[in-house]
């Protein structure tokens, strides 16, 4: 099976959560010990094996935060 | 393979909504529609004046910036200027479209002007920090309606899509909401057959999305889409208000 | 149509405008100036150019912008309450740097006023009249054929320094019939670099904007804007000197006003009278230098307006308070007869002056 990979553009992350609340699988958190340079918690993905690359966490982010490749 | 990644039509400037604003979301629909159509070297656009005002920042198109509630009027120039090679879409909240630019929508719907319209309907001002909107509920509290919107006092909300579906003009007018995944799906495809319209030359054609104001609203991002689900939804029900090309195929 | 032809003033500026490459017309229904709509109606069509009547001026000017934007030429005409309502997008445009030409047939005021010929909105087109710092540049026709040249040289003048030219014309030269020859002017190239028609994948994208968030910056912009302004007050101020070699007192007037104050100074000129007439041609800027001239040889200064007196204040300060400036003015559209003109300058040639 092909390979998921979710990668964040912290920097651009403001903590909304409505990723966290997309993903239908729960694999992504805010992370509370992480600030970034805006001084959000981003989010982040928890279990990044488990991720089936539907999208939906990008497609409810209204910042352009996340890239999502099939390798 | 990139299955998913920000669209080319839109700038690195970072946007400087608020944490879970969905304008955020709808530029993106905007600028995925500009990709996937590939019209971004003969696309103009038309930011409004309110939150969205410096959406000139964020589309890698060329871009004017109205005055409040002109974008329709500043468009129309626009796209008569040079039919042919200018795609002309304006991006406006419900302050700038329904209240004061009421009349410059009206008539550029009812003149059915080729144009695209994207209007922001989060039933607040939030640029000027949450006054009540043409759009606001009844009942909402908003700092112009501390005591929830008095219908008796200051009128019911203006139903855009509702009031422009009654004109013989507009070729495309269709509701829809990006709440949740669904829903933003459904919206990023009214949104890419609004500039196919364009393309196609068949006239007006605008898209009205239910958003979400989680600063204005004092809700956490995830509370302001439940209460788009829940209050502004049954208010505003989404769906085709008029697709005159594919009614007439019907006939 | 070079042949002179009989035409209404505001038919002329149509024409004109059409002549010097105009294709994009917005206007909205207001007298004393629908001609200019109505000749645009029929001819834009037969020419591939847009007519549009729009939903109010408010609507107009914005389309105005919108063209604007895309660097092609573009019109709007009104008359006075029509220009208060697109002052607002008169400002934009102003912020915006976007060149336009917007016709005043003025007509009386204030509020709905009249519809008879008036000069009464000589501050608002030359003092700016939206909100902000900014000028639009005004000329004055005080002919048919004027209607025609000035619309042209409007057009140029807009072009090439990227701002709105207003005609300032009123009623009367709107609705008069003179003789008139109108010729394609030579088509001059402009920057256009800054306009938005499409980046065409080719180019960084442009920008129309009046808004600057920055203070710093906006204060940029408008010093910059001024210093456009400075060039233009050194560079193109335009007036008629009418038997002013050897006068000591100087009537100044333009448009219609002009016309009736030249009767008024050939009659005085019988009387032996030395009188002679500034017609300024562009209001902003203001031909301060023809006045400063005046101001060597006349002891007093007569200004002759269709308002409470407006133009005055300019002619104070182009001259510095050095001479008594006298008023002969009418208002509510009421114009001043030479009789009355030749009255007030007999009175100032009784007082005497001095030098």
């Amino acid at each position: 099976m092909a390979k998921i990979n979710l990668t964040f553009k912290t920097d651009l992350c403001k903590g909304c959560g409505l990723c966290v609340n997309a993903c239908p699988k729960g694999l992504i958190e805010i992370a509370a010990d992480k600030i970034n340079h805006k001084g959000h918690h981003p989010a982040q993905i928890t279990e990044p094996d488990k991720c089936v690359g539907c999208a939906s966490c990008a497609m409810m982010c209204p910042d352009c935060v996340i890239t999502i490749e099939r390798v | 393979m990139i299955i998913f990644d920000k669209p080319k039509a839109l700038t690195d400037v970072p946007l400087h909504y608020c944490p879970g604003c969905t304008h955020g979301i709808v530029h993106r629909l905007v600028a995925e529609a500009i990709d996937e159509l590939g019209i971004e070297g003969k696309t103009i656009g038309v930011a409004p004046v309110g939150c969205s005002v410096m959406a000139y920042n964020y589309f890698n198109c060329d871009m004017v910036e109205a005055a409040h509630g002109r974008a329709p009027a500043v468009a129309t120039g626009l796209k008569r200027a040079d039919p042919e090679n200018h795609i002309v879409f304006s991006y406006q909240g419900d302050g700038d479209l329904a209240s004061i630019g009421t009349a410059e929508t009206v008539h550029a719907a009812a003149r059915n002007e080729n144009i695209t319209v994207i209007f922001i309907n989060n039933a607040i001002y939030g640029m000027t920090g949450g006054q009540m909107a043409p759009t606001s509920l009844p009942g909402q509290v908003t700092q112009t309606s501390p005591y929830g919107r008095d219908v008796k006092a200051c009128g019911y909300p203006i139903k855009v899509c509702e009031m422009l579906a009654a004109l013989d003009g507009p070729e495309y007018l269709e509701r829809v909401a990006v709440n949740n995944v669904a829903h933003v799906r459904a919206a990023k495809k009214a949104i890419k057959k609004a500039f196919q319209n364009q393309i196609d030359g068949k006239g007006f054609s605008l898209v009205e999305v239910i958003s979400s104001c989680p600063t204005n609203w004092g809700m956490t991002p995830q509370k302001a889409l439940q209460w788009v689900e829940d209050k502004m939804i049954p208010y505003y029900p989404l769906g085709v208000y008029k697709d005159r090309s594919a009614k007439e195929a019907e006939v | 149509m070079s042949e002179k032809v009989l035409m209404k003033g505001n038919e002329a500026l149509a024409e004109a405008a059409i002549q010097a490459g105009c294709r994009h017309y917005f206007g909205y229904p207001i007298t004393p100036q629908t001609e200019v709509a109505a000749y645009m109606a029929k001819r834009m069509p037969k020419i591939g150019g847009t007519f549009l009547q729009a939903e109010s001026e408010i609507a107009d000017i914005n389309m105005v912008y919108g063209v604007a934007s895309t660097g092609y030429r573009v019109m709007t005409s009104s008359s006075s309450p029509g220009i208060s309502l697109k002052s607002e997008g008169l400002s934009y445009m102003a912020g915006a740097d976007l060149p336009a030409l917007v016709v005043n047939v003025q007509r009386g005021g204030p509020g709905l006023g009249g519809i008879q010929p008036s000069q009464s909105d000589y501050f608002q087109a030359t003092k700016g009249g939206g909100h902000g710092d900014y000028h639009m540049i005004v000329l004055a026709p005080s002919s048919v054929q004027e209607m025609a040249d000035l619309t042209i040289k409007g057009f140029d003048l807009a072009d090439k320094y990227r701002m709105t030219s207003m005609i300032l014309a009123d009623g009367t030269i709107g609705q008069m019939m003179e003789p008139v020859s109108i010729t394609a002017p030579e088509k001059k190239e402009y920057d256009k670099s800054w306009t938005v028609t499409g980046t065409k994948m080719q180019r960084k994208h442009n920008i129309i904007n009046s808004l600057f968030l920055d203070p710093d910056e906006l204060e940029r912009s408008n010093f910059a804007r001024y210093e456009k302004y400075a060039k233009i007050e050194a560079e193109e101020a335009m007036a008629e000197n009418y038997l002013m070699d050897d006068a000591e007192i100087c009537v100044v007037a333009f448009g219609i006003a002009a016309r009736v104050a030249k009767n008024a100074i050939t009659e005085a000129r019988r009387q032996g009278i030395k009188v002679g007439l500034v017609r300024p041609i562009t209001l902003w800027p203001f031909p301060v230098n023809d006045l400063k001239a005046a101001a060597e040889k006349c002891h007093t200064f007569l200004s002759v307006e269709l308002s409470m007196g407006q133009m005055i204040y300019d002619i104070r300060m182009a001259t510095d308070c050095r001479r008594p400036v006298e008023l002969c003015n009418r208002a509510g559209g009421i114009i001043p007869s030479p009789e009355e003109v030749y009255a007030k300058i007999i009175d100032i040639a009784k007082k005497g002056g001095n030098l």
